[in-house]
């Protein structure tokens, strides 16, 4: 690990007026660090931002379910007020990892990171998630550009996460053995006024599987998904999983993910 | 008094670890200590062509740069391959060269190539970043099975061949096959293995400039070879002069039995430096440069009579040794496998080849089981695909085969002494409820679900082992193991033992048979392992050995104080020592009320006061003091025996394998301390499982590692484990008077066929370890496919 300067922000603004183009925020650290140490990144400043007060707390409103940025993934799967409103979001945090990366990783780190296979970025993309930035709002749709990348602007820091409250969802994953992360994760939810089904791991980025969301708008059914052929093209091929098998375990997460709604 | 042997007796070493007071070389520092880094090989196969250290030297906080060639500047010789083995033809295996740090090529990603000691950890780092070497990179040779047809690593080995190893009889064999009904043939992969210590290596070296003696601490299983390997043929320093400590040792598997180069480079360089010397493995670090386990292609056939009687086995494999030979890497795939092929089973004729290849990849060495595994996967698939073939039942297959007359000598190698396999079965099959299978399997199926069951009766050979077998099978030292029992003056004991501890528990055990033996309690006995300066010479933890060698050493050295404390207590309390009888601590004449305490004899001995009427208690001829030793070899081997019982349930769209029920009942002769040894068994069983389902070291084409951290290497945990079924039958060892046969590899060898038999009963198609999700659903899918085509 490279020398590095630590900082703790006191407030959103004291923390983006700290961030350059060679500087990160720390939030849980479960990537930050591990990617120091294995010298694949190296930082000038360190930001840390766990000390932000707004930046943590979950509040639940009629329609929607409001996270703070640095809300802990062992707090999301153990908030009664989410389990009651969006049970699949708490089952989701409660699959992620271990207990020692749920009791550090952040719901902000998660997506501000934007792995391929994170399963954050699923919810955000089924639920129709609002991401709030010191500066803006963003559309979840608008807000995952590609693998690791976000539309986020240098120095841009994520306050919260706004879900939108569906009629039900559920939240189905194959984990990598090892890490566990998705190898895919299928999100379907169903909304007021469309039904999404996003699917993380299988691809470089997170993306919407607009096949199967229209067919289960019509259908809400296991047997709308086998009149969908989901295409293994642009899928990833690793060690633990080829892109045939990728394209055949959205099919029956996706299956396996209505049957639990 | 309760027996202390055979109770479930609590881990008196469990404290400091539960509490995290144990004390790991990485927990030492020493004062004016330095910090070393390793510099390392990124390719699998490189011509070494300059090593540059120029600007790195210049760093800040760099104390010194060291090379092959300072090494060799120092007659410092690489490292060993321990044990020869002869090739069919009658040649000698061939081993290259192994400098602790590469001179003239790297052959494995993770070679070592310099070392870098710096002020801070932090200095060592950043300038080993600054070492430059220049490479020029070759093909790598990297698959097992292509080896031998690849371009030769070393230009004096050709094929890449070690040796070409044949155990057996080829023309008897020939006889038994021509005389089959049936021939059952099958391909097998047991894939590599890296071994995870939960404790990486590490090695700290300290030069004491006044005596001239080294002291080298290391996270190592074995510390008296250590420093014998390190002072005879590193020639580091003389043995006199070299102090080894291995003291609390975090898991090794097999994987720190041997001194490995960075104990070599770090014990010269702290006399050369002359400050300590430090290095902590880091984890990439240690799944590139541990030594790795398993890795063998192997093609076997088996020849049956129309009945079910197995008349012959045929064995050919190739074992990847890796880019050199480590120090027990030859042995492994001969002597601990070759022999034990033969399973439990009366088979009259084999024979068994190992062709040992060299590879650009880690070296692979002994491995939890070494060899055992090996010998029992290929056999246990091959069994219950013979009965599947014959549509015999798995179990009376099995069962009509088995040995059951004792001893028995096998038609390789070993003669085993006792066992009672139809006890171990019968006992397996009423706990696995082996008659409600069928059942089970229906409503798996009626849940869209496949269900299989798996055996396996094995056999191993450990409690490692008579010298005299194993010096003439090749072996460089012979396996026999120490104990000094030291009463102190105030009546307690400390035990000196050659066996080391590095999870298994010897601490409560070995103190188990002493406070039973000398009728003292548990808490006033003390166990010392693990240092060359304390205890006598001894000869490690490995293979399964501590308690049938090592505890056999230590309840003899008992047997030497009970003596002499006769002879005392007859003296003192004048009697004729053959009325002196010892029971519960006591030393007690017949027919009478005289007794002295062990404690009171322990304390005469060391204070034989002769003053006015005291006349010494001392019987002419006994010097003062009550401390014995004992050096145990065995007569054989020990063969624990048993029977696993696993069922799978899979789910065909996803692959997922799910280990609903485990049974295990095995034999290990008698039975120390039953927490213990189920620790053992659910331990050996979770890496047997890892094996099956999940561990797989993947190297690509160039001979990248590509499983070189815990995101992609998957390891086995809790929640993929059903609760173990854990039961046991004895008949004792007759080869040492504990009766002791070994606990501590029994579950990594009976586990892999176990499951990987269930899973191939579920799906009907063959399939290679590790059965991964993926695989399992291709073979689903392409056997479905296959079905549908039929019909
Ligand atoms: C062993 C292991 C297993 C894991 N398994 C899973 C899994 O199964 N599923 C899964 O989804 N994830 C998994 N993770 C990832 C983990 O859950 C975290 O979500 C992830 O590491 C990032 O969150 P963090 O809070 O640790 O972020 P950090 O590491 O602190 O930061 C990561 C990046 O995000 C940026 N960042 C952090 N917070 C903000 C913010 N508020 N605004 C803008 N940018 C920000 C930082 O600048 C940095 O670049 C795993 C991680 C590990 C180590």
């Amino acid at each position: 690990m490279k020398n590095f300067t630590y900082h703790s922000a006191k407030d959103s603004k004291e923390a983006t007026k700290l961030s350059s183009s060679n500087s990160a925020f720390l939030a849980g650290g479960m990537t930050t660090i591990p990617s120091m140490k294995l010298g694949l990144a190296s930082y000038k400043d360190i930001i840390d931002i766990k000390g932000i007060k707004k930046l943590s707390g979950i509040k639940v409103s009629g329609k929607s379910v409001t996270i703070g940025a640095i809300t802990k993934h062992a707090e999301v799967a153990n908030s009664k007020e989410i389990k009651k409103a969006i049970p699949s979001l708490a089952d989701l945090a409660e699959g992620i990892g271990d207990p020692a990366v749920r009791n550090r990783g952040t719901i902000g780190g998660s997506i501000a990171n934007n792995d391929p296979a994170a399963d954050y970025p699923s919810a955000c993309i089924a639920l129709n998630a609002t991401i709030h930035t010191n500066s803006r709002k963003i559309e979840a749709t608008k807000f995952f550009s590609g693998m690791f990348e976000t539309t986020l602007k240098k120095g841009e820091l994520i306050e919260a996460v706004e879900f939108q409250i569906p009629n039900k969802s559920s939240y189905q994953k194959h984990p990598n053995p090892a890490s566990r992360y998705a190898v895919v994760g299928v999100y379907v939810a169903k909304n007021k006024n469309d039904v999404n089904v996003a699917v993380t791991g299988a691809k470089s980025c997170v993306y919407k599987d607009e096949n199967l969301s229209k067919a289960l708008s019509k259908n809400f059914s296991v047997s709308a998904v086998d009149g969908v052929k989901v295409s293994s093209s642009g899928m990833n091929t690793d060690i633990h999983a080829s892109a045939d098998y990728r394209a055949s375990l959205v099919a029956t997460y996706a299956k396996k993910a209505i049957e639990a709604c | 008094m309760a027996s202390l042997v055979g109770s479930r007796v609590e881990r008196k070493e469990d404290k400091k670890f539960l509490t995290g007071k144990g004390r790991y070389t990485a927990d030492i520092t020493l004062a004016h200590q330095t910090h070393a880094v390793f510099v390392r090989s990124p390719h699998a196969r490189a011509q070494i062509k300059k090593v540059d250290t120029s600007k790195a030297e210049k760093a800040s906080g760099v104390v010194a740069i060291f090379t092959g060639k300072d090494l060799a500047d120092d007659k410092i010789g690489g490292l060993i391959a321990g044990w020869k083995i002869v090739s069919e033809d009658g040649t000698d295996m061939k081993v290259p060269a192994h400098p602790a740090l590469a001179t003239e090529s790297v052959n494995y990603v993770g070679d070592h190539v310099a070392v870098v000691i710096g002020e801070t950890l932090a200095d060592a780092k950043n300038a080993a970043d600054m070492v430059k070497v220049d490479y020029k990179v070759l093909k790598a040779v990297v698959d097992t099975e292509s080896a031998m047809d690849s371009e030769a690593i070393y230009k004096d080995i050709p094929k890449n061949l070690c040796y070409d190893w044949l155990l057996g009889d080829r023309a008897k064999t020939k006889e038994a096959f021509d005389s089959a009904d049936k021939i059952i043939k099958i391909d097998l992969r047991n894939n590599r293995l890296i071994p995870n210590a939960m404790e990486p290596r590490a090695s700290l070296g300290d030069y004491n400039s006044s005596t001239e003696e080294i002291t080298l601490y290391t996270a190592n299983q074995n510390p008296h070879l250590t420093r014998l390997v390190i002072s005879a043929f590193n020639a580091v320093a003389p043995e006199h002069k070299f102090r080894v400590v291995a003291p609390d040792v975090g898991g090794g598997f097999g994987s720190k039995i041997y001194p490995y180069a960075e104990d070599v480079v770090i014990a010269w360089a702290a006399k050369k430096v002359e400050r300590p010397v430090k290095w902590v493995a880091e984890r990439t670090e240690s799944f590139l440069s541990d030594c790795h386990g398993r890795d063998h292609v192997t093609h076997a056939e088996l020849a049956v009579k129309s009945d079910g009687t197995v008349v012959g086995l045929k064995v050919d494999t190739i074992a990847n040794l890796g880019g050199y030979a480590s120090l027990f890497a030859t042995v492994t795939p001969t002597y601990l496998y070759g022999p034990l092929v033969l399973g439990l089973y009366n088979i009259p004729a084999a024979y068994c080849n190992v062709k040992a290849v060299y590879t650009n990849t880690a070296p692979v060495d002994a491995y939890r089981g070494a060899g055992r595994p090996e010998a029992t996967y290929m056999i246990e698939r091959l069994m219950s695909k013979a009965a599947m073939e014959l549509g015999m039942d798995q179990a009376e297959f099995r069962r009509k085969n088995f040995i059951k007359q004792f001893p028995h000598q096998q038609a390789l190698v070993h003669n085993i002494d006792s066992g009672n396999y139809d006890a171990h079965l019968d006992k397996a099959l009423e706990i696995a409820d082996y008659k409600g299978f069928a059942n089970r399997k229906s409503e798996s199926e009626s849940k869209g679900k496949l269900r299989g069951i798996g055996f396996s009766t094995y056999i191993e050979a450990c409690g490692i082992a008579p010298s005299a077998a194993v010096m003439s099978l090749g072996a460089g030292v012979g396996l026999w193991e120490s104990a000094e029992v030291r009463f102190n003056p105030t009546g307690n004991v400390t035990v000196f033992t050659g066996a080391h501890s590095h999870g298994q528990g010897h601490d409560t055990v070995f103190a188990q048979i002493v406070g039973d033996k000398l009728g003292v309690p548990l808490e006033n006995v003390e166990v010392v392992h693990g240092d060359t300066d304390k205890g006598p010479f001894g000869m490690g933890t490995y293979g399964s050995r501590s308690l049938a060698v090592g505890g056999t050493a230590i309840d003899k050295a008992c047997d030497k104080i009970i003596a002499k404390g006769k002879r005392v207590a007859a003296k003192m309390l004048e009697a004729s020592e053959s009325d002196v009888d010892f029971k519960d601590g006591e030393f007690v004449v017949a027919k009478s009320n005289k007794k002295k305490t062990i404690g009171e004899i322990a304390f005469a001995c060391y204070l034989p006061g002769q003053y006015g009427e005291v006349k010494s208690p001392l019987p002419e001829g006994d010097e003062p003091g009550l401390k014995e030793t004992a050096f145990y070899d065995p007569i054989n081997f020990s063969f624990p025996a048993g029977t696993h019982i696993c069922e799978v349930e899979i789910d065909p769209e996803t692959g997922h394998t799910k280990l609903d029920k485990y049974t295990a009942v095995d034999d290990f002769g008698t039975i120390m301390n039953p927490m213990i040894v189920e620790g053992q068994v659910h331990g050996g069983v979770a890496q047997g499982v890892g094996q099956a389902l999940y561990e797989n070291a993947h190297y690509d084409e160039t001979g990248q590692l590509i499983t070189a951290s815990y995101m992609d290497y998957t390891m086995p945990r809790a929640d993929n484990f059903p609760e173990l079924k854990i039961d046991y039958t004895c008949t004792p060892a007759t080869s040492n008077p504990l009766g002791a046969k070994g606990c501590g590899e029994a579950g990594a060898i009976a586990a892999p066929p176990a499951v990987m038999n269930a899973v191939v009963d579920a799906i009907g198609t063959d399939i290679s370890m590790p059965a991964t999700a993926e695989k399992v659903w291709k073979a689903c899918k392409d056997s479905k496919k296959s079905n549908s085509k039929a019909a």
